[in-house]
This record gives structure tokens, C-alpha cells and sequence, in this order.
């Protein structure tokens, strides 16, 4: 038995894993049925920061060992490698010889697996859509024994409700994924302040088309006249420069839970106001700045979850339609009055691009993330209320970040889960599945 | 079979074991820094998975399946590898003490595997290093050899043999230019270990920072190495208990 817990230190589970070394021994290890008709999980870097990820009556499989690349091309930038490679390890790689991930979320810690069970997004989704566009094939196995090869043009449906299935049609042994090409590790940045969701709107119009990714820093403790204030980021990588893989080790590192208290309406709004003004000598400007400062701030530092104490944090990050942005303000004053949000909130606007999984999160719409550190019922109460407000709106919420979504919130935000729930693996769940499905 | 590899390029390492935790792990940093690899298993399948791994890392490798527990076979293994610059041994594995209590052959086979097996290979690596005067070996050898004790004395006995054939040959060899690194590793969560009870939790290292502690111990040259570095205090206070004492404990 080991402590699995997920990045939002809630819930923190002792749980049975078994940890497969190698890919040929997986088959013999799902058909041996699990005691007592326990369900299984694949778990990656538990980045994911709800439950999805942990399956708490049953056994994980845990995937750290299944670690391996099976075949890089370098001149189509086709990799084909097992589930538990991190996304870091595979820029390590691809990077040098001139090719990179062509979608990143937020960390690059996360697993091929992960990636693919969660049919993640970055900045460029109104350019190229989610992850799961970019998987070409996977083999998966089922508790049968089965190993299945899906793509688009083969067992198809049981490829889509994998990209995003959260793992519960089985275990993805291996995955093919096409990079894109770069001719360097460096990336264009240019930088604006903005005041309102209006100003917001009007820079994602002007720099979607020139600009491969682009995101928004909001600040949720400002109000009155800073209200939504934020500073918004359009990046391409350069055209020329170097091609090097990050550094790996990061020096700064959050030791031990720090004590509640730290994290408070005061300090947040203050490290926002510095946050802020740090930036408006770079407003307007162009810089240079290596991939992992752009696309992965928060890696360099080690378990900056740490920052929200030993009582964890909820992360919540929702979709609503552009037509529907009067909610997002609404949510927004609510976080901004209640004094809970943290300093991490991030803005995004979806493109059109279609979302290939039965159960992805990404669609047409205006994309809020954000923190809120443990307060306990009057967190859950705030999230409620904004999960309410969501519902109403047609929106969606994302279970890659996601403790709270009850039964009927899962039916609305995606519609095709009734689809979804018929390729799922009998002897598969997770906690998440079990709250959102019974 | 193959023509012999001795034209491959210098600057090759061979590791023996490549397929264990810790083999595959510093396998992984060597292709990190572009190093030429020879990669020595036995199994066939987990050798083409690893060598895969390794390629895609951006290294040349070549894989030699071999069973290192038939020393009939060390020496025309060894010419092959004659103009490797870096020998790693890793092979081993981890006797049921209980077992070997009660059944001789448990316990002669372990310290074949673990110390003549090893030993066989050393003395070839070794006079092939000394003849032409470079060269640098690592042996992984283990915490459980600095003293013998109740709940692992067999394989103790082995890794405690081969550390101090590893002493003799580190004498010899300095004499031409030729370092030879001991690394002890404590607790390792590896499937070697997947019986034993991982706790206390903070004394279990992972294959990769065992790894990096044997990557930096070659490059440095280092003599004998512990690895995380605090078992070197451990081990220090262990071997300081008077015998007599130490015979009534139960560890």
C-alpha cells in the first residue's frame, strides 16, 4: 500500500499499485483479476488536481516505469513512446533535433498518458485545437487482455472515447503522437496590459491570427477601476536561435506545506498588484524568452502546491460560451467580493477547432482557471454557486481540475457521455467516475 | 555471430545489466551526454525495448544478450568490447535469506551470480584496461557488504567479496592510469526490492538519483561511493558496534 495523492492534495489515499516494468508484462498483469473485484486506474504524475486520477476503492496502475521511447522519427517528427514519459522528458529529446510538443498544458511534468486521458489544451487551441488532434494511434489494453490498436481509422470509437476517456477504457501501452517543427528553443513574446474583459477580447482578436499562442494572467483580488485587469502574452516561436532542451533541475523549491494563513485576501491581492506592475515596463514590448519560462512558469518551482499548506487547494477551470460573457464577469465579482480567489488565474479563449474525445473539455468560449486555497464549506459554497452559474450559462467544467461535479452537472456539461460510458472498461473507475456516474 | 565491435568508436560504455533499474537509469543519463552504449542482458525482449529507449534518446547502441552467469563466456565477450572506454556492472540479484539458509544451492548460486560472475568479468575488464593503460570502471556493489548480518548475510557476503576484490583491483590498476569506482547503495525501490517493506519511507532512493551519484562518481574518478551519501554515517555507526553487541541484535 502507498500514499497516491493528486496535485491539489486532496484527497491523499492509501492505495494498492501494482508498478508494470515493462510493457509485455501488462497483458498477465489486467487479467489476473484484482482481489475482491477491485477496479482499476492507470496513474501517471498525478498532476491532474481532483480525483480523476485516483481510484480510491480499488488498485492504481502506476505508470512511472512504462517510461520508455519506442521510436522517434526524426524526419517526420512522428514519436511513438510508453504512457509514463513526461512530457518534460519528451521535449529533452525532440527539442535538440528540431521539433516540439504541439500542444502544452500548463506543466511539462505531466504524462503521454496524461495528456491523452485528458485531452489537454495550451495556449494555440484557436490555432490547433487539443492534444488528442496530434495522436495519430495508440495501443490500449483492456482488462480482458485485449491489446487494441485505435486511431481514426481503426476500433475509431474506441479511439475517441480514449483521447479524454480520463483512462477508464483501459491502459494506453503505447501512443504515437505527430510533433510540430522548430527552428528554435526560443520563443517571440509580446506583452499588454489590459483593464476589462473587453480590452481582453479585443487583443485575442488582434493577435489570433499573427500569433501561434496566446493567454491572459488575470488578476482576481483587484477591483473597482482594476478591476479584470490582467496582462495578455502572444508568443511564436523565433525563427531562428538555438535549440536547446531546458536545464531539468529546478533550483527553487517549495520545502513543506506552508501554514494556512500565508495564502489570505492581503497577501494575494498584494502579490497581484506587484505581479502587475512588474509588467508595465513591459507593456508593449517584444521579448525573448526561452520555452519553459513561456510555456511552463510554475515548473521551476518544485511543488509550488505546497504554497496552499497541508489543507490542499481546489482548482476549478470552466468554458462558456463567448455569447455568454456577462457570466463570466458575474463569476469573476463573486471570486473578487468573496476574497477566496488566489493569484494563479488564467484566461483563454477556444477557437472552433473541433475536440476529438467523447468526454473532451475544450469548445468555443472564454476559459477561466484559477485556486481557491481550503476554506472548507464556504469554498464548496463559492464553487457551487459558480458551477450554478456555468449550468446556466452552457458552459462546461474541466475534471482534469475537478473535485466538486456532481451527477447532473456531468450530463449537462458533456453531452455525449451516455456515448461515452458504453466503451468504458467494466473493470476500470476511478473516484471521479464513481461521483459523476455511481 | 557478429564481427567483433572493437572498431566502434572510443568513448563507448558497456553496461552490464542494462536491463535492471538502475542499468536502464544511468543508460538513460550516458544517452543524455550522446555516449556511445554496448547494453549486456539477457533477455532478449526487455534488451530490444531498452536499446529502442535509447535510440530515440539520440545515442548509438548495440545490445549483446548474454547470460554473465556462464564465465566460459567473459573472455570472448570482453575482446569484443576492447575499445570500450567505460565498464559498468550492475547485474545482480537478491537471494530469499531464508531460502539460502536452508538450501546450499540458493545460496552458492547467489554468490556466483553476485561475486564470481562479477569477479570472472572484472579480471578480464581489468587486464584489458591495465594493458592498455585506460580506462574506467564502476561496480555496484552494496550498503549490505560493510558488515554481515542475520536478515541478508548471503548476499552480503557476495557484494562484501566483490567490494573487496573491487580494494585489490583499484590497487593494481592505479598503477596504469585505469580508475575503478566502488558504489554502495543503500535501500533501492527497484523490483529487486519489490518484497521488502519500503519503511522507514525517507531511507528509499530511486533508480535516478542512485544514477546521478554514479554518473558524477565516474567522472570524478571517485574511490567508493555511497549512495545516497548519508548511508556512508550509517554504515560508519554500524561497523563501529563492538561484535559482541552487535551479535545479540536482530537487524
Amino acid at each position: 500500500m502507498t500514499r497516491y495523492r493528486s496535485w491539489g492534495y486532496l484527497p491523499d489515499v492509501e492505495q494498492q499499485a501494482h508498478v508494470p516494468q515493462w510493457r509485455e508484462d501488462t497483458p498477465a498483469l489486467l487479467r489476473h483479476a484484482p482481489q475482491h473485484g477491485a477496479t482499476r486506474l492507470a496513474f501517471g504524475a498525478g498532476r491532474s488536481y481532483g480525483d480523476s486520477c485516483l481510484n480510491s476503492q480499488g488498485e492504481l496502475i502506476d505508470t512511472r516505469s512504462l517510461a520508455r521511447f519506442i521510436h522517434f522519427d526524426r524526419q517526420q517528427g512522428l514519436l511513438c513512446a510508453e504512457p509514463g514519459v513526461t512530457l518534460a522528458q519528451i521535449l529533452a529529446v525532440i527539442v535538440p533535433a528540431g521539433w516540439f510538443l504541439p500542444v502544452s498544458p500548463g506543466t511539462s511534468h505531466a504524462t503521454l498518458g496524461g495528456a491523452i486521458a485528458n485531452d489537454v489544451h495550451g495556449k494555440n487551441h484557436h490555432r490547433d485545437g487539443t492534444f488528442g488532434r496530434f495522436v495519430r494511434s495508440l495501443q490500449l489494453l483492456r482488462s480482458s487482455g485485449e491489446l487494441l490498436d485505435c486511431s481514426r481509422e481503426q476500433n475509431d470509437g474506441l479511439f475517441a472515447a480514449t483521447i479524454g476517456g480520463l483512462g477508464l477504457t483501459g491502459l494506453v501501452v503505447q501512443a504515437t503522437i505527430q510533433l510540430i517543427p522548430i527552428a528554435s528553443s526560443e520563443m517571440d513574446v509580446q506583452v499588454r496590459l489590459f483593464r476589462g474583459l473587453d480590452e481582453f477580447l479585443a487583443l485575442s482578436a488582434q493577435f489570433k491570427a499573427e500569433c501561434r499562442y496566446t493567454v491572459a494572467w488575470l488578476d482576481c483580488a483587484a477591483s473597482g477601476p482594476e478591476f479584470a485587469r490582467g496582462v495578455f502574452l502572444a508568443a511564436n516561436h523565433a525563427a531562428d536561435g538555438p535549440l536547446e532542451a531546458a536545464a531539468g533541475h529546478s533550483r527553487l523549491a517549495v520545502p513543506f506545506s506552508l501554514p494556512k494563513w500565508t495564502l489570505n485576501r492581503w497577501s494575494v491581492a498584494a502579490f497581484n498588484t506587484v505581479y502587475f506592475n512588474r509588467h508595465r515596463l513591459l507593456d508593449g514590448k517584444r521579448l525573448r524568452q526561452h520555452y519553459q519560462t513561456f510555456f511552463y512558469p510554475l515548473d521551476a518551482i518544485h511543488q509550488w502546491n505546497r504554497i496552499y499548506g497541508s489543507g490542499g487547494f481546489y482548482q476549478y477551470q470552466f468554458v462558456v460560451p463567448l455569447a455568454a460573457r456577462d457570466a463570466l464577469e458575474s463569476i469573476l465579482t463573486r471570486i473578487v467580493d468573496s476574497g477566496m480567489g488566489s493569484f494563479l488565474a488564467v484566461l483563454k479563449q477556444f477557437g472552433d477547432i473541433d475536440s476529438p474525445g467523447m468526454l473532451s473539455f475544450p469548445r468555443p468560449g472564454l476559459c477561466l482557471a484559477l485556486d481557491f486555497a481550503n476554506r472548507g464549506s464556504r469554498t464548496e459554497r463559492l464553487l457551487q454557486d459558480i458551477d450554478d452559474t456555468v449550468m446556466a450559462a452552457g458552459g462546461a467544467a474541466y475534471p482534469a481540475k475537478d473535485r466538486l461535479m456532481r451527477a447532473e452537472a456531468f450530463a449537462r456539461y458533456f453531452p455525449r457521455q451516455e456515448e461515452f460510458s458504453a466503451w468504458v472498461d467494466p473493470h476500470f473507475s476511478s473516484d471521479f467516475w464513481r461521483r459523476v456516474h455511481g | 555471430m557478429d564481427e567483433p565491435v572493437a572498431a566502434q568508436a572510443a568513448g563507448t560504455a558497456v553496461i552490464l545489466g542494462a536491463t535492471s533499474a538502475l542499468g536502464q537509469a544511468v543508460a538513460r543519463q550516458l544517452a543524455g551526454r550522446g555516449q556511445p552504449l554496448i547494453l549486456v542482458a539477457r533477455d532478449d525482449t526487455k534488451l530490444a525495448a531498452v536499446e529502442a529507449d535509447l535510440q530515440a534518446r539520440g545515442t548509438t547502441v548495440r545490445s549483446v544478450v548474454a547470460d554473465l552467469d556462464d564465465t566460459d563466456r567473459h573472455a570472448g565477450l570482453v575482446e569484443d568490447w576492447s575499445a570500450a572506454a567505460d565498464f559498468y556492472v550492475f547485474y545482480g540479484s537478491l537471494p530469499d535469506q531464508d531460502a539460502a539458509e536452508a538450501d546450499w544451492s540458493v545460496a552458492a548460486r547467489a554468490l556466483h551470480t553476485n561475486f564470481l560472475s562479477a569477479a570472472s568479468l572484472l579480471t578480464h575488464i581489468a587486464n584489458l584496461c591495465e594493458q592498455r593503460k585506460s580506462g574506467r570502471i564502476v561496480v555496484v556493489t552494496s550498503v549490505a557488504g560493510d558488515r554481515g548480518r542475520q536478515s541478508n548475510y548471503v548476499y552480503g557476503t557476495a557484494k562484501g567479496a566483490l567490494s573487496l576484490f573491487c580494494q585489490g583491483l583499484r590497487n593494481r590498476l592505479s598503477k596504469s592510469d585505469v580508475t575503478l569506482t566502488t558504489v554502495k547503495p543503500g535501500f533501492i525501490d527497484t523490483p529487486m526490492t519489490a518484497g521488502v517493506p519500503k519503511k522507514p519511507a525517507v531511507l528509499w532512493a530511486t533508480p535516478e538519483r542512485v544514477a546521478s551519484d554514479i554518473v558524477k562518481a565516474r567522472d570524478k574518478g571517485r574511490d567508493v561511493v555511497y549512495s545516497p551519501w548519508f548511508w556512508r554515517i550509517i554504515l560508519f555507526i554500524v561497523c563501529a558496534v563492538p561484535e559482541r553487541i552487535f551479535k545479540k541484535l536482530s537487524m
